[in-house]
């Protein structure tokens, strides 16, 4: 254990609070230094709880000293993404909507990290209601990317991915509607993880797209985010969609990262054309170590994913269009009466506030999707999307007959400059190719860091997919290739990331 | 010939506008499940609690909110699809209906749309005269109730105008089933007598099925009227050249929340639409709000196509699958079949065909069982519901059953009058005024009885005195009866009871007087 706490893996915080060389007390507080130190330049908290993170810090270390039984990551703190709910703590999506909104009740997520004694430092930034590859549409400013401050750091967990990246937390949750958690960590050089739909309950987070959405773990190494993986799964009544089975053993494969025999298909599609060659260059040096670690590599072609941002662009704004009809001033969060309107009616104030409310992003998406859902295009549209949805489900179904396995990069491109792509909607959503056919088909996936791409020096991402509900292949995967990649640099990647000044 | 009942709303007399036209209806009937639990949450059901005391994030749709099923209400959905003969999907799933309104939390409603979980089915209806009408079913599916809307400040207790409204989202998520009659053609000028003895029929099927207390009158059932009317041709309403016409433009009146509403809002409706046809104009395709008080419709939303609830499949729910094997257990739990019902309660009971017909005319076949499970007679039952209360009910334009509920009468007080009677502590006529007292709110029959000192004279002296006075009073009389003439016995009788203020047994008088005089 390096003496810094905040440089250490969740998983040695775990044995040497299990053991006791640390207290809980330490190392949040030495998060809440490290965030109060380099926050200011890398914005990825919208709010900070040091006082309740503490307060669980002190309640695990009272309890480790009379011998209570504690779950594996008690005491170890962990940024949560403000699209889960937390009851007392402020939730906004990143909207003004939501700006002051205070939950009455915790999301299924953080009942659970609550009950595994994890101290919760902060909400992290997001594009606002998820919509976005860059965090540039939160409503209260751009998280940046420790690699380069003048670079987005994806999005929409670009909160999350940027405290990870900068040591102001060892884990984070996010949320994938279409790569939000697998595109940070690409371009932040961390690990992010979506699991099977359904592998993780969705009560409590403020939906984007239902069908879609899908809560995983995010952290700085694959055992990390497995096990934090583990306490964020698993059946839960309150969400119908909830897979009733056991959760996949993803620690023990994090732990064993044995590919000997494995079968990796590399997705003929998911290269090429609008692919950095850096990136090109890093994922193929994957590639090859895992061919070196024993695994089979085969070419596998998944011809529908062509159709995937299409299908992805009607059938996200459909269901968000309707998601975020809730948000209409009456019951909670923000109400705006419309000037020189005298004696305004229900609906005009609905629709005052949902116009100063939404950022633009947002109401892009829910014309779109208001468009799609009309009577008369919602064959053409809704309809034929959900076509493409199951092709893509059968592409997925004959590759994973051929191989164990599926692997990609995770994004075409590394971590574009702030304002670059702000004004070409199309080219922000071009980033989410490679990520999109998983969500379409409900697969697990993960994007873990593969180098630096050698044309600007930036994070390089490389994605696993696997079939449904065997979400440990992405950790067997990820822990061998992971363990080969630090041999060959020599140290963990994020070593390599500049120094962030103190109280920027 | 027209008569103008309402500021702009011209009517045509009844009976003409059916010698011009052919009217067609349809209706929808909106049912809340007496289930524990709302449809989509655990919050509890309970009518007329504090407002907004039953809700959780999930109904009142707050940020991350997510919906799970209740599956009782799939079950009482499937019963109630079983009993109207209607086919059970094998597999359905709910869909979100999308507009905006401030009391409806997640501004979609959850409901069914092109799958629905029950479709196809029939109900046979008995008219007052023992005629049968088949109404088909379209479908019946399930959604969510919403919330309740009170606007304060205005004259008109409507949103426009009012200065401020307060939502109680108590009823939001209050599982509904919605049952959708096809067109209900051939019933001609019978169209409003049809429609209310559907919905009757519907509400005695329901509440037989245990689903719903099926309350017109705290909305737990509520029924969305469709009139349309065309062109008459033939003379048979049934027949091949009036079925060829086609269907005219349609209003649907809402907020009928009655029996008896329900068969004058069609009424009106015919008549109204039949003035506006026959002045050369053209019916607007609207919703209409009836009113109960005028007894007349007003126009409300206008319905066009520009209506557009972008309905898409609940991704947030699993579909509904039930097993062939689970339908069939739900079958074997239907009860009786209201029809059959009927027909066994008949003999039972020994009632003529007549006396039959004019209890479920009457509306009151369930409190009359539930009076003689309380211990009358059927005789005893159907003679004192099918007396002043339904006298009063009727003057009141109301059926039997809300009325009685209204004034808190119930089968048990009908019953304790009648052992009142059949225990010789009240004569018939005090009896009647015993109930009058009831239904004036004085208290239960024996409280009354009290009260107002009604109580038969059991003191034997007491009683073979007034005889003995009217006998000597009235000599003539008492002379006809020594002579054979035992028919002038009612007079003296009379006497009796006048002297005994009413509170004697007449019979007892009667055998008293003959035993002396003959």
């Amino acid at each position: 254990m390096t003496d810094d706490l905040t440089r250490t893996t969740a998983a040695q915080l775990a044995d040497g609070l299990a053991d006791g060389t640390i207290s809980s007390v330490e190392v949040t507080s030495a998060y809440l230094e490290r965030i109060a130190a380099v926050d200011g330049a890398v914005h990825g908290y919208l709010h900070i709880d040091g006082e309740g993170a503490l307060a669980t810090a002190r309640r695990i270390d009272e309890r480790r000293a009379v011998g209570d039984r504690l779950h594996a990551l008690a005491g170890v703190p962990i940024a949560v993404k403000d699209v889960m709910v937390t009851q007392g703590v402020p939730t906004t999506c990143g909207s003004r909507m939501l700006e002051g909104w205070i939950p009455p009740y915790d999301a299924t997520v953080v009942s659970k990290l609550r009950a595994a004694g994890m101290p919760i430092l902060g909400k992290t930034n997001m594009d606002e209601f998820a919509m976005g590859s860059s965090t540039e549409h939160s409503a209260y400013g751009p998280s940046r990317n420790p690699w380069d401050l003048e670079r987005i750091p994806g999005g929409s967990g670009g909160g999350s991915s940027s405290v990870l990246a900068s040591f102001q937390a060892p884990l984070a949750t996010g949320t994938d509607t279409g790569g939000s958690i697998r595109q940070p960590a690409a371009v932040t050089a961390t690990i992010g993880v979506k699991p099977t739909y359904g592998g993780v309950s969705r009560y409590g987070i403020v939906a984007l797209a239902s069908s879609l959405d899908q809560a995983g773990p995010c952290g700085r190494t694959v055992l990390d985010a497995a096990l934090l993986h583990a306490v964020m799964g698993g059946h839960d009544p309150l969400d119908s969609t909830s897979i009733d089975a056991p959760m996949p053993p993803v620690v023990d494969a994090a732990r064993a990262g044995d590919v000997r025999g494995l079968r990796i298909g590399i997705v003929k599609e998911l290269a090429g054309e609008g692919y950095q060659p850096g990136i090109q260059a890093r994922f193929d040096e994957s590639v090859a170590l895992l061919v070196e670690l024993g695994a089979e590599v085969a070419e596998v072609s998944c011809p529908n994913f062509e159709y995937a941002l299409a299908a992805y662009y009607l059938i996200m704004p459909s269901e968000a269009s309707s998601n975020l009809a809730r948000f209409d001033a009456m019951r909670y969060g923000l109400r705006v009466v419309p000037e020189r309107v005298a004696d305004p009616s229900a609906e005009q104030v609905m629709a005052a506030t949902r116009d100063a409310g939404f950022g633009p992003e947002a109401k892009r998406r829910i014309i779109l999707g208001t468009y799609a859902l009309s009577s008369g295009y919602y064959d053409a549209y809704y309809g034929s999307a959900q076509k493409v949805r199951s092709l893509i489900a059968r592409d997925f179904a004959a590759a994973f007959e051929q191989v164990d396995v599926l692997v990609s990069p995770t994004a075409p491109t590394t971590a574009f400059r702030l304002g670059d792509k702000l004004d070409d909607p199309m080219a922000m959503y071009r980033n989410d190719i490679a990520t999109i056919p998983a969500n379409l088909a409900g697969v697990p996936a993960m994007s873990l860091p593969s180098g630096l791409a050698d044309e600007d020096g930036l994070p390089a991402g490389i994605q696993i997919l696997a079939p449904a509900m065997r979400d440990e292949r992405l950790y067997t995967v990820g822990a061998a290739l992971e363990r080969a990649l630090i041999d060959t640099w020599g140290a963990p990647i994020l070593s390599r990331a500049p120094e962030l000044a103190k109280g920027a | 010939m027209s008569v103008t009942t309402h500021p702009g709303d011209v009517v045509m007399d009844y009976d003409e506008a059916l010698s011009k036209f052919d009217p067609v209806l349809g209706l929808e009937v909106h049912v809340e499940l007496g289930t524990d639990t709302k449809m989509f949450c655990a919050c509890p059901t309970t009518f007329g609690a504090e407002p907004n005391s039953q809700v959780c994030p999930e109904c009142l749709g707050l940020p991350g909110a997510l919906p799970v099923v209740n599956a009782k209400g799939v079950e009482s959905a499937i019963r109630i699809g079983l009993a109207l003969g209607c086919e059970i999907a094998e597999w359905c799933r709910f869909a979100r209906k999308n507009y905006f309104y401030p009391d409806m939390p997640k501004n979609f409603q959850t409901s069914q749309y092109d799958e629905p979980i029950a479709y196809g089915g029939r109900l046979d209806v008995e008219l007052g005269d023992g005629a049968i009408y088949r109404v088909e079913i379209e479908r019946a599916h399930m959604e969510e109730d919403t919330g309740k809307s009170l606007h304060v400040g205005g004259s008109t207790g409507r949103i426009h105008g009012a200065e401020y409204s307060l939502v109680d989202y108590n009823r939001a998520g209050i599982p509904l089933i919605e049952i959708v009659t096809k067109p209900m053609v051939g019933a001609g000028e019978r169209a409003p007598e049809v429609a209310k003895a559907y919905v009757s029929a519907l509400r005695d099927l329901l509440k037989a099925l245990g689903v719903s207390d099926v309350k017109m009158e705290q909305g737990s059932m509520r029924c969305d009227a469709n009139v349309s009317l065309r062109a008459k041709a033939g003379d048979d309403p049934r027949g091949a050249q009036q079925l060829a016409v086609p269907l005219g433009t349609r209003t649907e009146t809402k907020n009928v929340n009655s029996l008896r509403s329900v068969e004058r809002a069609v009424r009106y409706e015919i008549a109204r639409h039949a003035a506006v046809l026959a002045a050369g104009g053209s019916v607007l395709q609207e919703t209409r709000h009836w009113h109960e008080d005028t007894g007349v419709t007003t126009s409300g939303r206008v319905k066009s196509d520009a209506e557009d609830y972008r309905y898409f499949p609940e991704p947030d729910l699993v579909p509904v699958a039930p097993t062939r094997e689970t339908v069939e257990a739900l079958r074997a739990t239907l009860p009786e079949p209201p029809t059959k019902r009927r027909q066994r309660l008949q003999r039972d009971w020994g009632y003529s065909d007549l006396e039959m017909r004019d209890v479920v005319n009457a509306g009151a076949v369930e409190l009359i069982e539930e009076t003689i499970a309380a211990g009358a007679s059927p005789t005893a039952a159907r003679k004192w519901w099918l007396g002043e209360p339904s006298r009063r009910a009727n003057a009141e334009g109301q059926d039997i059953v809300t009325y009685a509920a209204l004034l808190g009468l119930t089968p048990v007080d009908i019953a304790e009058l009648d052992q009142m009677v059949v225990a010789r502590r009240l004569n018939d006529s005090m009896a009647r005024q015993v109930l009058d007292g009831v239904l004036d709110g004085e208290g239960r029959p024996t409280e009354v009885a009290d009260a107002r000192g009604l109580e038969l004279v059991e003191d034997a002296g007491a009683l073979e005195a007034a005889v003995d006075e009217v006998i000597e009073a009235n000599p003539g009389i008492a002379a006809k009866i020594r002579d054979g003439k035992v028919a002038a016995v009612g007079a003296l009788i009379g006497q009796v009871m006048k002297a005994m203020k009413g509170q004697a047994d007449a019979g007892k008088a009667r055998e008293l007087i003959l035993a002396r005089l003959t």
